[in-house]
């Protein structure tokens, strides 16, 4: 191991000195969502705050689960749960490259030492009707965080414009520890004995236990079933939506539950994905659940918009 | 006689889109001060691009516009000028354009008469003009993928715009675009240089300047630098070269600003995997360099080309950073490897049952059951033709041929498709001529890029081309102006390269029977592609192509022959009285045919003028030896020969005349002239080439 920090570190640490940064920089600290989601993008604190006009910046931690991805924690690079540092700055402030360049050195990069290259890398995502402008961010070969523009999310065109910053917390610990294996990340080390907990000491067997469930264990036709469920309830809920067009009543539009309609669109996306890790989902059936997926979305996207409109909130 | 640069600063434009851009920029600068007159004659204009600007130094610019005098032209005089005075009209024109009732006066043009004044216009500066003019010379650049990012969103651009220089020698020329005013700061190396602005001073000293802030503003310099660099480090290793990669290169060009090269290398056990693996993930997932000998064998080395510059312990981190990358993936591939091979390609065949080839098809085993059944019969035709080929290895290679798509090598490096299938089936023993077809199938990939060499590998190229054609037209998915998301056009200029360089006996039209589907869309289409390949592969002229093409498209060899016949001959003088010849004989017969004559029954005897007669007679002889020249394929001969009875032809036409009153000789002639025609129409339709 060659110039790395003598002491890189800790995967608790890294996280620590992000969310310093970004919250000496302005920004809500908001804590990992609590439904199972792909990617940091898909929480309600960024799927939901970019649209419409009002400027918010966040960030957090978010356990990012894709079951395809499952390795039973046997391949050391390869993860069915992995940690993204979420930010969302809306609108971009001017210098916000220059921001981020900090935030590197904050967590103990010395760019004078390292090769930076931001590589063209466009964002979509079907299932959200979501896509952006962007790159990858290319450190030493690696790619150490994706960099986008959204331009529209839940089929809707945005204004002002959001500047998603997504960070890969074990891929950039991995690298700042020069460990091969994800799972030998010091995740952290006492600071009286000096006593590491490694990242597999925490999460290996989550792992396997996952890839097996996802893999082996999920029963299809209950899936189907949970799926069919959540996704009625959110449908309802968006129908019901409609009923409130005619509403001048500021509160009792403010207390429509939209907020759960997009969990279950959520626990519907999750399912897919689940569907998806199992094999169970036929070429054909494939294109038409993303469609309902992104229906759902979408839906729940223009009615949340409307009712922060009407509700007076923008 | 000032400089005037102009720089704009952007958030990384991608590397792909940079050179174009570039170019663009300085057109549009130099046209804004053309048509303002403001270029000295021997002004000189460069450009310049880095991943985070696009610049424009023009030196030899006019500062101010002469004065000029201007004609203007108003209503017409009748209007103009009633009752033996000028009219309101007029009064109103003069004073539009400033002048007085008495300077008007009678102007006559083309169109008619009109009252006309005589204006000075005022010359402007250069520097209002650009002020002006600069806005839409930045807003109007093409890029292929554009964003929004301000609130309100007033402009979509390649990237942010980030600041912006616009300087007429020492002054700066503060024009307004994306929320920024033209200063004269600018930015160097984000981090050799770091975030201060640096004020640039003077317009001719930009390069200088910038690359005392570790930028190379000039991508030729950077080009030609990382060359040398790469160069350089490769003589590091005994007996090694670099890959000569030129698109590599460029895109290297167009992600730094300050680039330098740093040899890395990985462990020698992942020689053991193909080289096509070990070439992709450097090159397209690492934009690395691959190090060989002469043979062409890869050294446990490579070179990648960093956007910085550091000392040795840098050096050593770096170096160490994308080893690491670089032997994960290595890593991946070796795991994907091997976990493939436990599924042999002949077991695989099943679960392409489960891949979508195109939603409202079917699946790529669908797709293989169509391939297979189209190869069947165009394999007949060819064995009853005499082509050598195997067969068997073909219809194997076929129904073998879209397995890999299951593979977790493919998944991971999809570029490896055909090539990951050729490799495992040469691994799993499944014969060289199986896995060499299925290896090359999906060449050629680009213009560029070579045909298959083998027959086999050839015929699976245009079975799985021809039918993903015939099927995607027979739902409607038709490549229409830029969108083409199937890439049809590309897989039908290699079905048309295929059988142009591969000599096949296999005529177009029997190909499209073949696939049997929506045949009066592929046709044409097909055809389409024809005229590209000959147009811009081949750089045939429009009309020869044309003419070659009325004479029968469907055995593409055959056509390439006739084309390169005609454009030997066209240039020459004999050749071109001919073809004149030929447009007015079929003139002659077109009209005859619409006035309702009818000459089959002509006396060939009632011909006696000697022009006749010695027309007569180079025609029998013609026909004779063309039909023989053009059995042999020896179109340019034939052609010379054509173009050797101009004389003849041109006494017939001087001194007979066809239409004569005289019936039966005029259909005596007619019949002659027809039997001519016909005799020198199998190569071309000549009265499609231009007559200059």
């Amino acid at each position: 191991m060659s110039g790395q920090l003598t002491n890189p570190l800790t995967f608790q640490e890294l996280l620590f000195r992000l969310q310093t940064f970004w919250a000496s920089r302005g920004c809500v600290l908001q804590q990992p969502y609590d439904v199972e989601v792909g990617a940091g993008t898909m929480a309600p604190e960024t799927f939901l705050r970019v649209l419409g006009p009002r400027p918010y910046r966040v960030g957090y931690a978010q356990p990012s689960r894709r079951p395809a991805d499952g390795r039973y924690g046997e391949n050391p690079n390869r993860l069915f749960k992995h940690t993204q540092f979420q930010l969302i700055l809306k609108p971009p402030p001017a210098d916000i490259q220059e921001l981020y360049l900090e935030s590197l050195a904050a967590i103990g990069i010395d760019l004078r030492r390292h090769d930076l290259k931001f590589e063209e890398d466009n964002w979509e995502s079907p299932t959200l009707g979501a896509w952006g402008i962007g790159w990858q961010v290319m450190l030493d070969g690696l790619e150490i965080t994706q960099f986008t523009y959204f331009q529209q999310c839940g089929g809707i065109d945005l204004d002002p414009i959001t500047a998603e910053i997504t960070y890969g917390l074990e891929r950039i610990a991995a690298f700042l520890q020069d460990v091969e294996s994800i799972y030998d990340i010091v995740w952290m080390r006492d600071p009286v004995t000096g006593a590491e907990v490694r990242y597999g000491d925490i999460r290996l067997e989550e792992e396997l236990q996952f890839s097996v469930y996802n893999f082996e264990y999920a029963d299809v036709g209950h899936l189907w079933e949970h799926l069919r469920l959540y996704e009625a309830e959110c449908q309802a809920l968006i129908e019901g939506a409609k009923t409130l067009d005619g509403s001048k009543d500021p509160v009792q539009i403010g207390r429509y539950p939209l907020l759960a309609a997009f969990d279950l669109c959520l626990k519907c996306s999750h399912l897919f994905n689940l569907l998806d890790a199992r094999g169970a989902i036929s070429v054909t059936e494939r294109v038409g659940v993303i469609a309902r997926i992104r229906a759902l979305a979408v839906g729940v996207a223009r009615a949340y918009t409307n009712q922060q409109t009407a509700a007076g909130k923008e | 006689m000032p400089d005037f640069l102009l720089e704009i600063g952007l958030e990384e434009i991608p590397a792909r889109m940079i050179q174009a851009a570039q170019q663009e920029l300085a057109t549009r600068v130099e046209s804004l001060l053309r048509e303002a007159r403001l270029l000295e004659d021997n002004a000189s204009i460069r450009s310049y691009s880095t991943p985070r600007r696009l610049a424009v130094g023009v030196t030899g610019v006019i500062a101010q516009q002469p004065d000029m005098e201007e004609e203007l032209v108003g209503p017409s005089w009748k209007i103009a000028w009633q009752q033996e005075s000028f009219s309101p009209a007029a009064a109103a024109f003069a004073r539009k354009v400033g002048v007085s009732v008495e300077q008007l006066r009678k102007v006559i043009t083309p169109k008619g008469e009109y009252v006309g004044a005589t204006v000075l216009r005022k010359g402007e500066s250069a520097q209002a003009i650009l002020m002006a003019g600069l806005p839409s010379c930045i807003g109007g650049l093409y890029w292929p993928k554009n964003m929004y990012w301000r609130a309100g969103k007033p402009e979509r651009f390649v990237r942010p715009v980030r600041w912006l220089v616009a300087l007429l020698d020492k002054e700066v020329i503060p024009f307004s675009f994306a929320g920024y005013t033209a200063a004269n700061l600018s930015y160097g190396h984000r981090i050799l240089h770091g975030p201060e602005a640096i004020t640039l001073t003077d317009a001719g000293a930009y390069e200088e300047r910038l690359k005392s802030a570790f930028v190379l503003a000039s991508p030729d310099e950077r080009r030609h630098g990382i060359r040398k660099a790469l160069d350089r480090v490769t003589r590091t290793v005994d007996g090694a070269r670099w890959r000569e990669d030129e698109e590599l290169v460029e895109t290297v060009v167009h992600l730094t600003e300050w680039p330098t090269v740093l040899l890395g290398g990985f462990e020698t056990e992942y020689l053991s995997l193909p080289q096509e693996v070990l070439v992709t993930v450097m090159r397209d997932h690492q934009k690395y360099f691959a190090l060989e000998d002469a043979k062409g064998e890869l050294f446990p080395h490579f070179l990648t080309v960093l956007n910085t510059e550091v000392d040795a312990e840098g050096q050593s981190i770096i170096r160490h950073g994308n080893e690491r990358v670089l032997r994960s993936r290595f890593k991946d591939a070796q795991f994907f490897w091997n976990a493939d091979q436990k599924t042999p390609l002949t077991a695989r065949v099943e679960m392409l049952k489960h891949v979508t080839f195109q939603k409202d098809l079917g699946s790529y085993y669908w797709k293989t059951e169509q391939n297979l059944a189209i190869a069947e019969t165009i394999g007949s035709i060819l064995q009853a033709r005499g082509k050598v080929f195997d067969k068997a290895a073909l219809l194997q290679a076929v129904l073998l041929a879209k397995t890999d798509l299951t593979a977790e090598l493919v998944k991971e490096f999809t570029e490896l498709q055909g090539i990951v299938g050729g490799l495992y089936a040469r691994a799993q023993g499944l014969g060289e001529t199986v896995a060499e077809a299925m290896y090359s199938q999906y060449m050629p990939a680009s213009m560029e890029d070579a045909v298959p060499t083998g027959a086999e590998a050839q015929i699976l190229g245009l079975v799985d081309r021809i039918q993903t054609i015939a099927a995607m037209f027979s739902i409607g998915n038709l490549p229409s102006g830029s969108r083409d998301p199937f890439a049809l056009r590309r897989a039908g200029n290699a079905i048309v390269r295929i059988l142009a360089e591969s000599q096949m006996p296999l005529r177009l039209e029997e190909l499209i029977a073949a696939a049997g589907q929506a045949q009066e869309l592929v046709e044409p289409f097909l055809r389409e592609r024809l005229s590209f390949y000959l147009r811009e592969t081949r750089q045939f002229a429009y009309d020869v192509i044309a003419a070659t093409l009325a004479a029968g498209a469907g055995d593409i060899p055959d056509v390439c022959a006739r084309c390169e016949a005609l454009t030997a001959v066209r240039g020459s003088a004999n050749f071109m009285a001919v073809a004149a010849a030929y447009k007015r004989i079929r003139n002659i017969l077109d009209q005859a045919k619409e006035s309702g004559m009818d000459w089959s029954a002509a006396e060939k005897s009632l011909l006696r003028e000697p022009e006749e007669m010695a027309l007569s007679e180079a025609s029998s002889r013609l026909a004779a030896e063309c039909g023989a020249l053009r059995q042999k394929r020896a179109y340019q001969q034939a052609l010379e020969s054509i173009a050797g009875i101009a004389p003849e032809v041109d006494a017939f036409f001087t001194k007979i005349m066809v239409m004569t009153p005289e019936m039966p000789l005029r259909a005596a002639r007619l019949q002659l002239i027809e039997t001519l025609l016909a005799s020198i129409s199998g190569i071309a339709d000549f009265s499609e080439i231009v007559i200059a």
